[in-house]
């Protein structure tokens, strides 16, 4: 059968996950700091939401778009949280976790060749979705000294004439990089200047623990070229109900919904109704979930210092992103020795691109007790490490 | 705010161990968190969170809520009352309330036999009290913010995701 697969599908590389993932689920008592969702079960009310929706009979189809009812609380929090106002009837498409809406705005805007920027170290799935899109994938370097930020003369390097969209994710995924306004508005500049479209995945974007989160949606004329990509996956710990949503231009939009009308048809209504009863009553709940995870970051990044690994501060999302390049190790001997001495799964930073070179990426989604368990294996084990270098 | 007592807040399910490790202190800090907090009246005291139907022997204990009517008095208002009944060691929480009756009591006792002799001797008789309705606990669903008999529930999360 091989020889019938497509060739740009042939030509995908395997995910640097998939492999060490066969590894630790064959493995017994595994602490694994290397899930990227949340611990946290999704709060009662929101699941509740469900079984009602579920009792109720809400058991068909929804419009393309999603509900109308959605789609209007939807544009109440971006409007109250990102100061951005979108229209309901127009500008929002509810999608299958934010990684269906990434997919139909590559889709709806690739022609093939067409250049797409991304930053990396950046989440897994970037540079394989603009593959499909038959767009041609362009790094761009970020680096830990500036906290894995977005600087704009890095984009300029890495930009060419084929470039038509940027896509960024602040905060991000592994990095927990973020940007302040002032980096943003040279961004926003330079988009303007070269005719960018903008894929703004902002899926982290309430868990920041220092400064405040702006969407590059928000800054003068940006309204217009970017989309802003948003989900309930992560601040409401809801992964397995698949709701991500974009709001944009109206036409854009309507390109992702032709798509999506006849591939996907609607997101699944049970979870549109439970994502609905989050942006209704889950704040607070979101709050204390939040406060959590920023206790948990403090934890991590000081144990990994005290264990001799160059960690710089992630102000946002639930990853630590270490340097192990003073162990001596790479970054995958490093995840894989870890392993197997200590029973502690962590991801290769390659997996997240080539810039991850030298990083691992530890989430901190798990409890205090687990977290601590796991920062004395790794501290242990890099005292090892180091021990054996000296002998 | 306190850093242990925000740890406190969100549970209280660390050791003092390991909340000097969260919160990135000492041990001994910990401590004396504790006792600041102890010596302003905020830390009451721990308490562990048991299921006893499932040991056998020490599970005897009958639990009663108790409705009480009370008449306040000129200057005292329920203070006076509410502070004697809670003195008794069968009380184990006694809160004000509005609506239709003023005390809500919560008592443990060894057996029904003596929760009821508890209120109708003392509980009853004393001078103020109106009324009294005992309602008997039959069976416990969540006890303290623990579910109690819910199925052990495996995390449903994969090993390593993206
Ligand atoms: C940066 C980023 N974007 C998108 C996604 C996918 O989210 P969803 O569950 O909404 O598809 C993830 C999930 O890990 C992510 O980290």
């Amino acid at each position: 059968m091989k020889k019938n697969i497509a060739r740009h599908v042939v030509s995908l590389p395997k995910s640097g996950i998939r492999d060490f993932f066969e590894i630790v689920s064959k493995m017994k008592d595994v602490i694994s700091l290397g899930i990227g969702e949340p611990d946290f079960d999704t709060p009662w009310h929101i699941r509740e939401a469900a079984i009602y929706a579920l009792e109720k009979g809400k058991t068909h189809y929804t419009s393309n778009l999603g509900t109308i009812e959605l789609r209007r609380e939807i544009c109440k929090y971006v409007e109250k949280n990102y100061a951005v106002s979108y229209k309901p009837e127009t500008d929002v498409i509810i999608t299958v976790g934010v990684s269906e809406a990434i997919d139909l705005a590559l889709r709806a805007l690739i022609n093939p060749g067409d250049g797409v920027l991304f930053h990396e170290p950046c989440y897994v799935s970037y540079s394989p979705s603009i593959a499909l899109a038959f767009g041609e994938a362009i790094p761009i370097v970020t680096r830990a000294q500036d906290g894995f930020s977005l600087n704009v003369e890095d984009i300029a390097k890495a930009w060419k004439p084929n470039c038509k969209v940027l896509m960024m994710n602040l905060p991000c995924n592994p990095t927990g990089g973020t940007c302040d306004l002032e980096r943003l508005q040279a961004i926003a500049k330079f988009a303007v200047e070269k005719d960018l479209i903008i894929l703004s995945d902002e899926i982290y974007s309430e868990l920041v623990y220092d400064g405040i989160h702006t969407s590059i949606a928000s800054l003068p004329g940006m309204k217009e070229r970017t989309l802003f990509l948003h989900g309930f996956s992560k601040a409401f710990a809801m992964t397995g109900f698949r709701i991500g949503y974009a709001c944009g231009h109206p036409d854009l939009i309507e390109a992702m919904m032709k798509i999506h009308q006849y591939s996907m048809l609607c997101a699944p209504i049970l979870a549109q109704e439970a994502a609905l009863e989050a942006l209704l009553h889950g704040e607070d709940g979101m709050k204390v979930m939040r406060d959590q995870y920023h206790r948990r970051r403090d934890l991590v990044v000081r144990r990994f210092r005290e264990a001799g690994l160059s960690c710089h501060l992630p102000k946002a999302a639930f990853y630590a992103f270490p340097n192990i390049v003073a162990t001596g190790v790479s970054e995958r001997d490093f995840s894989f020795g870890l392993l197997e001495a200590e029973k502690v799964a962590v991801v290769p930073g390659t997996a997240f691109g080539q810039s991850g070179t030298g990083f691992v990426r530890a989430s901190f989604a798990t409890s205090y007790e687990q977290l601590i368990e796991a920062c004395d294996r790794i501290e242990r084990y890099t005292q090892n490490l180091a021990s054996k270098r000296r002998t | 705010m306190n850093p242990v007592l925000k740890l406190l807040i969100e549970g209280g399910q660390l050791s003092t161990a390991q909340m000097a490790v969260v919160a990135g202190l000492s041990e001994a800090d910990v401590n004396k968190h504790l006792e600041q907090l102890k010596k302003d009246k905020i830390f009451l005291g721990w308490r562990p969170v048991l299921d006893l139907s499932r040991e056998a022997v020490a599970g005897a204990a009958v639990r009663a809520v108790i409705e009480v009517r009370i008449t306040p008095e000129r200057g005292g208002g329920f203070n006076r009352l509410s502070e004697r009944l809670s003195h008794f060691d069968e009380v184990e929480s006694c809160y004000l309330m509005s609506g239709s009756y003023d005390l809500l009591i919560f008592i443990t006792g060894p057996s029904l036999q003596k929760v009821a002799s508890f209120v109708s001797e003392k509980l009853s008789t004393l001078e103020g009290v109106l009324s009294t309705s005992t309602h008997f606990m039959l069976r416990s669903y969540k006890e303290g913010g623990f579910l109690i008999d819910a199925p052990e529930q495996a995390s449903g999360r994969l090993k390593v995701a993206p």
